[in-house]
């Protein structure tokens, strides 16, 4: 049997090549003739990416199809291509988290996730869109132009990871990798009808990830299905020590939670409903998937009861305090002196180190950045400090003992991953308090470092867009995520008939393919 | 409390090292407003006696062996900087106007 070379899951091309049915290069060939087809640039397509690099993909590529021939050790994902969030440092490809401060900076070394996926001889496409250094829940915070959803091309793929989702779900790329700190890899998850995973905190490196919120940030797997997901995170997850705050222990057997949940049976599984992650606000075809799904649950033999976590209400609040205190700090680092973009101030023969610094500062960072600093600064300066960020941080150990409590009683929490489907490019983009109400179910998790997954509930019936689940477990136990999830989705193909991607509008094949590559 | 002038967004962005045209202070400052409104509707929510999470693990200090390990050459570090002279970081006179 012959597959699909780039509808294929991750987990099918993987077990093509094992049997000779097809080669590396050949899959990584028809992803980047699929990028070239699709994804324009910053004025049309899907514009999934910022950089793609198709003859060091297809080298990769062409030596893991030789490691193969030479009966080499190979990895579970040897060979399958996969994009990159552009906030991953990568030698030799361009690394810019979507700022103007970093164009065309080229890091001199490659995160541990990449040097990862590169050791495991996934091909990397590219690097893949983002709102400016992680900002935004809509992609349209990037200097280079928006990324836009392959089910309505007028609408938002979620941000900050919305290029890393839209090309997985545009078929573009089986597997990427995306960064969460409030949502990042779940919310575009969601928007975009493909499965993401926050880790645990800690279970996979952030070496060589462009800081935004230290305690927050965490990469993860994004993906077409849940096994692909388990596969990933198994790939690029595990103890670095080059990552300070990278957890020791390993985490139990996250491919084997998924196949374990893909057979179906959940009983015994104690699921809890957030209470205050639902309801009013949430879209009403949200709410109906997200129903839907619990039946489902139900159906597979799971006991679904109510959990209240009473200090959710304040996530979002504490978030907007903590995440902006801590980016005006990270971001500090673009100084114009060793690194990136250097503007010389008009008018002044002989500026000093700190007026080149505000001005190339001015004109490298885009509004959503400087919005954020400032909040930061004010945030943390004194007079201000213990009520802003001192309490924000006393908020954040009440959503963890929330989290501590409810896990005594459920083994996972469920919620709509987001309170809306995708929403048109440009609505919430001059309205900073709107967009960030986007990130109100996915908040609570990165604040407690809990794992959180998103994956795909069906279509909202007033919209037709799709509508995301969102799982959460205790810490270290990202594998109930996936047996949860991999069970659910078997529930929901089944009634579907197929994954919920084969119900997209085909994505539009562009005239000229020109700004793709 | 939470309402902010433009003119303590312009300290503020002085603070932050970023030159704010005067168009971008007219545009920022109620945004921040708005923002600042509703953060702050967590002032006061929590009593003295619940201590502050900066981290969500319980991390204590890491430490590694004291021995040289590869990192980059010069060459690399110096590879994306703006200027460059003698195999150093060229940068601006660092003393101020008045000095």
């Amino acid at each position: 049997m012959s597959i699909d070379l780039t509808r294929a899951t991750a987990a099918q091309m993987a077990d093509a090549l094992a049997a000779g049915e097809t080669t590396s290069v050949a899959l990584t060939q028809a992803a980047l003739d699929r990028i070239a087809a699709t994804d324009g640039d910053a004025e049309a397509g899907i514009h999934a990416f910022l950089h793609v690099d198709a003859e060091g993909a297809l080298a990769q590529a062409a030596a893991s199809d030789a490691r193969r021939a030479a009966g080499e050790p190979l990895s579970a994902l040897d060979g399958v291509p996969v994009a990159v969030k552009d906030v991953l440092a990568t030698t030799g490809l361009p690394t810019t988290c979507g700022s103007k401060i970093l164009e065309g900076w080229v890091p001199p070394y490659d995160a541990t996730v990449v040097k990862r996926l590169k050791d495991a001889g996934l091909p990397i496409l590219g690097k893949t869109n983002m709102d400016e250094f992680a900002m935004g829940s809509s992609t349209e915070h990037s200097a280079y132009g928006p990324t836009r959803n392959p089910w309505d091309t007028t609408r938002i793929p979620g941000g900050s990871g919305g290029g890393s989702a839209a090309a997985v779900a545009a078929f573009q790329a089986p597997l990427a990798l995306g960064t969460d700190t409030g949502g990042s890899i779940r919310q575009p998850g969601s928007v975009t009808g493909t499965v993401g995973v926050k880790p645990t905190y800690g279970a996979v490196s952030r070496y060589g990830l462009v800081a935004m919120a230290n305690s927050l940030d965490q990469v993860g797997p994004v993906t077409r299905t849940v096994l692909d997901s388990a596969l990933l995170q198994e790939l690029i997850g595990g103890h670095d020590p080059l990552d300070s705050t990278s957890v020791v222990e390993p985490l139990p057997s996250l491919v084997d939670a998924a196949k374990q949940g893909a057979a179906g049976d959940l009983t015994g599984v104690k699921v809890g409903v957030i209470t205050e992650l639902g309801g009013d606000g949430y879209q009403a075809g949200v709410r109906a998937r997200f129903t839907e799904a619990l039946d489902k649950l139900v159906a597979a033999g799971a006991e679904v009861v109510e959990v209240s976590c009473p200090s959710f209400v304040h996530a979002l609040a504490a978030y907007y305090l903590v995440m902006p205190c801590e980016a005006s700090s990270n971001l500090a680092r673009f100084d114009a002196m060793r690194y990136g973009l250097r503007v010389m101030p008009e008018g002044n023969d002989s500026p000093s180190a700190e007026a080149v610094m505000r001005a190339t500062r001015d004109a490298g960072f885009g509004d959503e950045v400087k919005r954020r600093i400032i909040l930061g600064t004010y945030a943390l300066s004194s007079g201000y400090y213990d009520a802003y960020y001192g309490t924000a941080q006393k908020v954040r150990t009440l959503i963890q003992r929330d989290f501590e409590a409810a896990f005594a009683s459920v083994d996972v929490l469920v919620s709509p991953t987001a309170p809306t489907t995708a929403f048109k490019l440009g609505e919430k983009l001059d309205d900073p308090l709107a967009m960030y109400l986007n990130d109100l179910a996915t908040i609570p998790a990165n604040l407690a470092g809990v794992p959180g997954m998103s994956l795909p509930a069906g279509l909202a019936e007033e919209d037709g867009l799709p509508v995301g689940f969102q799982i959460l477990a205790p810490q270290l136990a990202d594998d109930r995520l996936y047996r949860v999830g991999a069970a659910l989705e078997a529930a929901l193909e089944k009634e579907w008939g197929g994954p919920l991607l084969d119900r997209a509008p085909e994505v539009a094949t562009l005239t000229s393919t020109e700004g793709a590559l | 409390m939470p309402d902010i002038t433009r003119d303590e967004v312009a300290h503020l962005a002085a603070l932050s090292r970023i030159d704010l045209s005067d168009a971008e202070l007219d545009h920022m400052a109620p945004q921040l407003s708005v923002i600042l409104d509703a953060v702050a509707s967590i002032t006061g929510v929590v009593g003295d006696d619940v201590p502050a999470t900066s981290h969500p693990l319980p991390l204590t200090n890491v430490f590694r062996e004291d021995v040289v390990t590869p990192s980059l050459t010069a060459e690399q570090a110096l590879s994306g900087a703006p200027e460059v002279e003698e195999q150093r970081f060229a940068v601006p006179r660092i003393l101020g106007e008045e000095a």
